[in-house]
């Protein structure tokens, strides 16, 4: 397939996965138990009969399924997810105002666990029992085992009392702090920890799966091939054996992704980090259903974008994928 | 074989040949030190789960003593939380939530992703395409936001925290089970069965799925430590079962204090990462033992 016409395809599959995410949204909405209109209203000052009403008339609540269900996809398609009712505000602008710390927190978590945990892996493959594999299995079962959540609060309690090196709630200091470049210092020693958190999870998954990765790869034949015309050690792991071992790696980077989204709503709250994961558990307390689907909706919209780039980016590094029929 | 067979008495070594797998496999398991320790913890963990409430029977949120008592004060062997609650009886207690939910939880998403991947990998057409995009479609949802929001609308129990979890880790399961399909739908015992005219649900049920097994129980091992994780994630985002004590509670309620009490948030926290660790020797045991020819890696 030609890659304009693959990604077309891929476009047109991602819109329809938007507009199902937007079908569930609304059907959970929906078969919630309760009053539907007291449910959007949320713990907004107790909700008057006016605002009651009012929502009842916006939602078209007396309304049969499908044309509430139309009601709602055509306001989306204006752009309105719905109203907050605790910050009397739209949801999209509740949420825009959130979006790109958890980004920041994703991305950079993503970045450094890929890494760092390929660096580790490749190494770990030359020797399969030697003493880094032994630590990357034990890295893998914690990163496995261990409540992100718990690991965070741990780290909390040894920085913010023992070791005050990096601080351990927000993004910045305040009003009162620096500007220019001093506030992207700032920023950055405030993402140390909540970055640290929530990159082992993953450092351990991905030192893993780029360790059985490589292992395969050094056993095939263009390798011997490569070792027996002289080639350096250096060249044949990095040049002729990394590049193959890191396809697995990336197609899981986009696969990972909305896992990693999971795992931010909880290290967020840790570290009170100002995202979308703190305004949802916020959204929890204050029962504020409309700003919680709408998270849900750009989140999801969110790891659709990155398995496009994924997409996009495994048919840059793997040219055989442009001929090769669709597995 | 042209010859005829030796005149051995033939009972014999039929049942042999048909119990081999499964015994070699609990041989192999055996031997694995690190997952007999996980087994023998999850054991003791079910037991005091099962037995406690009944040696010691007490209500959980009721405050017992001052609040929070560090460690081996007054008899709190490990102190109290910020409403004067004994952790020990927090602990012996809050296993239940946990237990019960990842258990609930992982039967779900097991029957979920057999149900899907049995019928997209034996059917193949538009019943995988139906059934795999579906998978598509929940794998783009965060699953942890997902259960939020499930367990929001529908208030928290331990009924809609179990199925909410269980509904939003399925995917990986599905893809297991319909990958098995694929591969055993093409063996020739299954030709044999078709051959003989068996009916497709007695092919899927009987004959496929018995021998997809052996990665289905790994898969299952995963998903009950997966379900736990996110039944304590859900807790700390107080989204629990308010009459039911968790280990994820007593770490929600306790975190405001941690700067002056490590020990109410550390506990419990420590009692859900060895109930995880052991479930995932466990099933790490069980992989090898399935498949010793990977025990290298």
């Amino acid at each position: 397939m030609r890659l304009p016409a693959a990604i077309a395809k891929r476009l047109g599959y991602a819109l329809v996965l938007l507009f199902a995410v937007l079908v569930l949204n609304f059907t959970l909405l929906y078969l919630a138990p309760g009053d539907a209109a007291e449910t959007i209203a949320g713990e907004a000052g107790g909700a008057s009969p006016e605002m009651l009403a009012k929502i009842r008339r916006d939602y078209g609540l007396d309304l049969p399924f499908f044309d509430q269900l139309y009601l709602y996809l055509f306001k989306v398609i204006q752009g309105d997810f719905g109203h907050s009712f605790y910050f009397d505000q739209p949801v999209t602008t509740v949420i825009f105002e959130n979006l790109a710390p958890t980004l920041l927190l994703v991305i950079s978590s993503l970045l450094i666990a890929i890494s760092f945990g390929t660096f580790l892996g490749v190494f770990a493959a030359r020797r399969p029992n030697g003493l880094l594999s032994q630590i990357i299995t034990v890295l893998a079962l914690l990163g496995y085992a261990l409540p992100v959540f718990w690991t965070g609060i741990m780290l909390v309690i040894l920085f913010a009392s023992m070791i005050p090196l990096f601080p351990t709630s927000g993004m910045d200091s305040g009003p009162l702090g620096a500007s220019g470049f001093g506030y992207i210092w700032e920023v950055l020693h405030h993402l140390a920890l909540p970055v640290l958190t929530l990159s082992t999870i993953y450092l351990a998954f991905y030192s893993r799966l780029s360790r059985a990765s490589m292992m395969d790869v050094l056993g095939a034949d263009y390798i011997r091939t490569a070792r027996a015309k002289g080639l350096n050690e250096r060249v044949v792991i990095f040049k002729h054996a990394l590049r193959n071992a890191v396809l697995p790696v990336v197609t899981f980077a986009g696969l990972q992704f909305g896992a990693l989204f999971s795992g931010a709503v909880l290290v967020e709250t840790v570290f009170s980090w100002p995202g979308l994961g703190t305004l949802a558990f916020d959204s929890i307390l204050r029962r504020d259903t409309p700003t919680l689907l709408g998270i849900l909706f750009f989140s999801a919209l969110i790891v659709i974008i990155a398995n496009l780039l994924t997409d996009l980016a495994y048919r840059l590094v793997d040219p055989r994928i442009k001929s090769a029929a669709k597995a | 074989m042209n010859t005829p067979p030796p005149a051995v008495p033939a009972e014999e070594p039929v049942v042999i040949e048909v119990e081999r797998p499964w015994r070699e496999a609990w041989r192999m398991f055996r031997q694995n030190t690190a997952a007999v320790a996980g087994l023998v913890t999850l054991t003791l963990i079910v037991l005091v789960t099962v037995l406690g409430p009944f040696v010691y029977p007490v209500d959980p949120f009721a405050p017992t003593g001052p609040l929070l008592l560090p460690p081996g004060e007054q008899g709190f062997l490990l102190g109290t939380d910020q409403q004067g609650r004994d952790l020990v009886v927090g602990l012996l207690y809050g296993s239940q939530s946990t237990l019960m939910v990842g258990a609930a939880a992982a039967a779900i998403t097991i029957t979920i992703g057999i149900l899907f991947g049995a019928l997209a990998g034996f059917y193949r057409g538009w019943v995988e395409e139906v059934l795999m995009r579906i998978t598509e479609f929940f794998q783009v949802l965060p699953p942890l936001l997902l259960a939020m929001v499930v367990v929001l609308l529908f208030s928290p129990s331990i009924y809609s925290i179990s199925i909410a979890i269980g509904v939003v880790s399925w995917t990986s399961t599905a893809r297991l089970v319909r990958a098995e399909f694929l591969r055993l739908r093409e063996l020739d015992f299954v030709k044999a069965e078709r051959a003989i005219g068996a009916r497709n649900a007695r092919i899927i049920w009987t004959i496929i799925l018995p021998n997809a097994a052996p990665p289905l129980i790994v898969s299952a091992a995963l998903s009950v430590g997966v379900a736990i994780l996110f039944e304590a994630g859900l807790a700390f985002l107080q989204l629990s079962d308010p009459n039911v004590m968790s280990w994820g509670y007593l770490i929600s309620v306790n975190r405001p204090q941690i700067l002056e009490a490590w020990w109410p948030v550390t506990f419990p926290g420590l009692a859900i990462f060895i109930t995880v660790l052991s479930v995932s020797l466990i099933g790490d045991g069980l992989n090898d033992a399935f498949n010793p020819k990977l025990r290298q890696r």
